[in-house]
């Protein structure tokens, strides 16, 4: 069995309250042991140089791999290699592939791909509705059963209340979480920008951000009545975030998450330095900077649960178009940890604990799949932070397989030192050099 | 600020005014152009309509270049006049029939104008229905880039042939109220005609339908009101947009029906404004919707004077850009 020896990192892991230099034995591909001056016996020693931070594996609950159907995109494999770039041990998955992920053959060609690449787990998340077409339940026992840890129709609300209620009810019983993108279809309507000034300056048809409260409302209150999770996807509207926070104060059993562009941007991206640059074009959109300030204060305050990506990749050529004819989407593994790391943690607005609940411990307890912690036994999935790296993001150097992001030439202090899974390091960054 | 009186020389012996170019190679929108350069195309067009009043209508600044119609929308004013205009300008003129190209196989309209810039022309004046269409196309072309109309963002040209048409009835835009009735929210030429008329320190009322109002109107510098009998009260200049026809369905407003009776200009609304207040309209008019016949027909409506300066602010505009393809 391959032993290796984390010598001398600063660890945080909130989930058995460590926050302090430790070593970590990883044996096989568990955690063996986390204390001081562990003996390393006949396990590989690795000494954590100064200032990196070691924490349990990030997961990203909001993956668009593209794989099967769109494989122009991305595919499960340059998903995966993209992710432990971007520091993530774990990723979750969309169904919104070609054919949809609504049945146990595509959930086991997603997990086929998964082992073949063996970098990031991946854990599937299958349709609420069969093609997602918001008519009839998929067979939401047989997903769970080909492993799915999720049902969603994103990329659509769930059709109807009564859709939503069903499958409420129908995921409590496998203790699934119902994963909601919310959007009310007919005040979305053509838009392809938020509705405000700018969209109004630029010619471009909005999307109001009550579209999106109204959707949370409805599943919430739903999720009241029927005891089921739901988990309030990509949130970017500041009145979404009240109608969470509302719901929480009465037990509903309702999460919530929040990508890095929608508590870094604004709609002003739009306008300048690039008008109409349609690497600040996705779903839900940039807002204005009330909705932002109210995702940092969710965050701060703790009514956000998790970080994630929306990872969402397109070709150049797809994106190369006239704004309002471009898909909605950029890409976020890549970037996720610096943005975090410079805007949230450097910014003094949350400490690295509470980065690794919203990165780690949330998503695996949301998900109920196992790490967010590096309590021994757990799977040896460890995230290593460079928190003082500089980073320069180059969309020409992304690992992924599109290069649709809106950060390209933005510097950020923190990085990525180095992914392990299973006790293997899948990613070394070669700008931190690690004995 | 106000305009001087126009020269009536020819452009090639005009007296030097202070700025003399445009400072971008592009004609993307007025929210580019400064007053002083709205002001020198203003004056450009001047002289550029007595060129229109000679025997031999030619200027020779565009001999030689290349200049591409792209319309990917209908259009028969504007499409015309910048014909033209080029043509007055000696250049060598292409219109791209859409309906006959490789367009209608499926090709994009960076693909489009990536071909087209391979046998080099020196501009493409582009109408496309997709907002920032010219932008896209300013990134990627060598070609100066000439906004004809871009989705619901911006009509540049439209706005300075209606500056140049008020100016010429008015003798100036500072100071004069300046009511713009119809759908504020789906019209470039009301975006560019806010920008420009604001710029020269008019003060502009729009009003339309609470349906109808964009985001961040009052932002833009201008009085906002639901109510026309408000907006025509007093004013020097009425300014009527066309309401689609197919707004209905997105339920805007019940009907037509009721449109004109509560936001038409009949000729007693008319009546609220100046004694010598003009009547304007882009075109194409909808009678009985918009805008009662008899208002469009009236002594006061200046529209088909529009339509005929659109020619002169036209070659302006081709006359600044290719002068600086000639010097730059």
């Amino acid at each position: 069995m391959e032993k290796l020896l984390l010598k001398g990192g600063h660890v945080v892991d909130p989930a058995t309250g460590r926050n302090g230099t430790f070593d970590v034995l990883i044996e096989g591909d568990r955690i063996a042991d986390v204390g001081t001056n562990l003996q390393a016996g006949d396990a590989k020693v690795l000494n954590v140089p100064k200032g990196l931070v070691v924490c349990p594996g990030f997961i990203d609950m909001h993956v668009h791999l593209r794989e099967p159907g769109q494989e122009h995109k991305e595919t499960v494999a340059s998903g995966v290699a993209a992710a432990v770039a971007g520091g993530f041990t774990a990723v979750a998955c969309m169904p919104n592939t070609r054919p949809v992920n609504d049945n146990a053959g595509v959930t086991q060609l997603i997990l086929q791909k998964a082992r073949e690449a063996n970098l990031a787990r991946v854990y599937p998340i299958g349709a609420v509705s069969r093609g997602q077409q918001g008519e009839e339940l998929a067979d939401i026992a047989e997903l769970k059963e080909a492993g799915c840890v999720a049902v969603t129709d994103d990329g659509l609300p769930v059709a109807t209340a009564i859709l939503a209620r069903r499958a409420l009810e129908y995921t409590s019983m496998f203790e699934m979480p119902m994963i909601e993108h919310c959007e009310e279809q007919t005040l979305k309507g053509d838009g392809v920008a938020h509705e405000g000034a700018v969209a109004a300056s630029l010619g471009l048809r909005g999307i109001p951000g009550v579209a999106e409260a109204i959707t949370a409302g409805r599943d919430i209150l739903l999720a009241e009545l029927t005891g089921g999770h739901v988990h309030i996807a990509h949130m970017s509207a500041w009145t979404t975030i009240e109608a969470v926070r509302q719901g929480k104060s009465r037990g509903v059993k309702v999460t919530c998450e929040v990508c890095p562009h929608h508590f870094t941007l604004t709609d002003d991206l739009l306008a300048a330095p690039i008008a109409y640059d349609t690497n600040t074009k996705m779903n839900p959109p940039l807002r204005e900077a009330k909705d932002r300030d109210a995702m940092i204060a969710g965050i701060v305050d703790g009514t956000v649960d998790v970080i994630a990506t929306d990872h969402a990749p397109h070709h150049y050529d797809e994106k190369n178009v006239e704004f309002d004819r471009a898909p909605f989407g950029i890409v976020g593994l890549e970037t996720a940890v610096s943005i975090t790391l410079d805007k949230l943690v450097h910014g003094g607005l949350i400490d690295l604990t509470r980065m690794v609940e919203l990165m780690s411990v949330n998503p695996a307890k949301i998900l109920r799949v196992p790490g967010g912690t590096l309590a021994p036994g757990s799977p040896a999935d460890i995230t290593i932070l460079a928190p003082e790296l500089a980073v320069t993001i180059d969309r020409t150097r992304l690992v992924s397989k599109s290069k649709n992001t809106p950060y390209h030439g933005w510097s950020f202090k923190g990085g990525v030192a180095a992914t392990l899974v299973g006790g293997r390091i899948v990613y070394a960054n070669p700008a931190v050099p690690m004995q | 600020m106000d305009v001087a009186a126009h020269s009536a020389a020819s452009p090639e012996t005009a007296a030097t005014p202070p700025l003399t170019a445009l400072r971008q190679r592009h004609l993307l929108g007025i929210a580019d152009l400064s007053a002083e350069e709205i002001v020198l195309i203003l004056d450009t067009a001047e002289a550029m309509k007595e060129v229109g009043q000679r025997t031999i209508k030619k200027v020779p600044t565009l001999r030689g270049r290349t200049v591409i119609n792209l319309f990917f929308e209908p259009s028969t004013r504007t499409r015309t006049s910048f014909e033209i205009a080029e043509k007055r300008l000696s250049a060598d003129t292409l219109n791209v029939a859409i309906a006959s190209s490789s367009v209608v196989k499926g090709e994009t309209l960076v693909d489009t104008a990536m071909n087209l810039e391979a046998m080099a022309p020196s501009m493409i004046v582009l109408r496309h229905a997709s907002s920032g269409a010219c932008h896209l196309l300013a990134r990627i072309c060598k070609a100066a880039i000439v906004n004809a109309g871009d989705g619901m963002h911006e009509h540049p040209t439209q706005a300075l042939l209606d500056a140049f048409t008020i100016r010429e009835r008015k003798k100036r835009i500072s100071g004069l109220k300046i009511a713009i009735v119809g759908d504020l929210l789906h019209s470039r030429v009301l975006r560019s005609n806010v920008l420009l008329l604001t710029k020269l320190g008019a003060e502009v009322w729009v009003c339309a339908p609470a349906t109808l109002i964009p985001p961040g109107m009052r932002q833009m510098g201008v009085r906002v009101t639901t109510r026309v009998d408000e907006a025509v009260d007093n004013a020097d200049v009425i300014m009527m947009l066309r309401i689609q026809l197919e707004r209905m369905q997105g339920g805007y407003f019940p009907s037509l029906r009721e449109y004109f009776t509560t936001f038409g200009m009949t000729e007693a609304r008319v009546r609220r404004a100046k004694p010598d207040a003009i009547i304007m309209h882009p075109g194409p008019i909808n009678r009985g919707v918009e805008i009662a016949s008899e208002v469009a027909d009236g002594a006061a409506s200046v529209i088909l004077d529009q339509v005929a300066n659109g020619v002169a602010v036209r070659m302006a505009v081709l006359y600044l850009l290719g002068h600086r393809l000639n010097t730059d």
